[in-house]
């Protein structure tokens, strides 16, 4: 019965793309149905497939999840990435929802206009330098282990790898004045799933353009009118 | 040490309000310090309290947690009210990302401008009645049992239960095609725990009133 699991959404990055990370560092092969016309998603509401009529939805084990949280916490808890006690658990949650939220100013970002993309880009870098890496910098520069939680590998180190390439790929030197966190992506780079995950073929989706948000668009009918964070 | 947990927030609903009902559902008491002025704010800030600069955060077990979503799974967990296996965890988890995605509207009405609330307060109704409703009592149809998981109360209950009486507050006759809900509704409400929380005296905070808006706006200088 435990087939590969079967992803459900569009062609791009958007909220599916963190699943994606995870189960490649995981070491989990994963099939995807990749969501092109309005009639997929109208077929896939029919069939009762997404319980609150969205994407991304997951098969596996038997279940359709949706909603990126409910999935992405059950694959870190079934391939031993959660911790090992509800304290370290705590730890990682805490760790995964500052770089979702710092990772959510960038999901919307193809989606604005031409003005909006400048403030959101002045906002992100803000966010990113102030507030969310100077805090990982900290955690880790107070242990010294090459981990964020209970020194080892865990879904909070995969999140905040993704954050980090995400945020360089809008400045490129965010990072110059975060020198553990240089240390953490060069380390997590070379571990072998996350090198093959980053490697030209695999299943890592590039960055938005306009053929993404004109897809999006259309299936979902719907963010037409995105506005800025701030 | 391991005393009351300490919540330190605005004195009113916002992201703490879910946990102060999960608490009180779980019987557990606990102490609130209640930011009133942008001083309070910063000096938590250099203090070192809060990971990412920002509010709830409450200490509990030695640890000062901040991000409701963790919180609220931490406490979850501790007190039995998170399932019995990750098969019943991944459902909690998907009823409540949606419990807290309709209840995200919501929290954000006040603080938008007279005309936006106009506008997006019929699109709330219309989300509750036509896309998060009918899942919830889909699933308590599906099963039978009086609970949304594993026949037994959970984190998922006590957050639908939040999230029926937040859009009740604004529709009154919500839950009018939803029998099942309105059930529950019922069922919940009178568990010994959540009744008490209903009750007059409860830390359950009231409806986000001007001064609440302009306390938060003060203290943050957002927005």
């Amino acid at each position: 019965m435990a087939g590969k699991p079967k992803l459900y959404y569009f062609d791009g990055r958007g909220k599916m793309e963190s699943v994606r990370w995870l189960l490649a560092a995981a070491g989990v092969e994963f099939e995807e149905e990749l969501l092109e016309t309005r009639e997929q998603y109208e077929k896939l509401l029919q069939d009762g497939a997404l319980m609150f009529q969205q994407v991304p939805m997951v098969e596996i084990d038997g279940m359709k999840l949706v909603q990126t949280r409910a999935i992405l916490n059950y694959l870190a808890a079934t391939h031993n990435l959660y911790g090992r006690d509800l304290k370290e658990r705590a730890l990682i949650d805490m760790y995964v929802e500052g770089t979702t939220d710092l990772m959510q100013l960038i999901l919307m970002f193809p989606f604005l206009s031409a003005e909006d993309k400048e403030k959101q880009h002045a906002l992100i870098v803000q966010k990113a330098t102030n507030r969310y890496f100077p805090a990982y910098e900290k955690v880790l520069r107070d242990h010294g282990q090459d981990y964020l939680v209970g020194n080892q590998f865990s879904w909070a180190d995969i999140h905040l790898f993704e954050a980090i390439l995400m945020v360089e790929e809008k400045k490129c030197d965010v990072l110059s004045e975060f020198p553990q966190l240089q240390m953490f992506k060069a380390r997590i780079s070379n571990m072998p799933r996350i090198k093959k995950f980053l490697e030209p073929g695999s299943q890592r989706k590039p960055i938005p353009d306009d053929k993404y948000v004109e897809t999006v668009r259309r299936v979902l009918q719907m963010y037409y009118n995105v506005k800025a964070s701030v | 040490m391991s005393g009351k947990p300490k919540l330190t927030y605005f004195n009113g609903r916002g992201r703490m309000e879910s946990i102060r009902w999960l608490l009180a559902a779980a019987g557990v008491e606990f102490e609130e310090d209640f930011l009133e002025t942008r001083e309070q704010y910063l000096k938590l800030i250099q203090d070192g309290h809060l990971l990412f600069d920002q509010v709830p955060l409450v200490e509990i077990d030695g640890m000062k947690m901040v991000q409701t979503k963790a919180i609220l799974s931490y406490i979850a967990g501790k007190h039995n009210l998170y399932g019995k296996g990750l098969k019943e965890r991944a459902f909690i988890d998907t009823y409540v990302e949606g419990t807290t995605d309709l209840m995200q509207m919501i929290l954000t009405l006040p603080f938008s401008p007279p005309e936006a609330k106009k506008k997006n307060l019929p699109l709330i109704i219309e989300k509750a009645k036509n896309r998060y409703f009918p899942a919830y009592e889909k699933a308590l149809k599906q099963h039978g049992q009086g609970f949304l998981v594993g026949n037994q109360l959970s984190w998922a209950d006590v957050h639908l239960l939040e999230a029926i009486l937040m859009v009740e507050e604004k529709e009154p006759t919500v839950l009018s095609e939803f029998p099942l809900l309105q059930g529950f509704k019922t069922r919940i409400s009178n568990m010994p725990t959540i009744k008490k929380f209903l009750q007059p005296g409860s830390q359950r905070k009231p409806q986000p009133d001007d001064k609440y808006v302009a306390t938060v706006m003060k203290i943050l200088k957002e927005g």
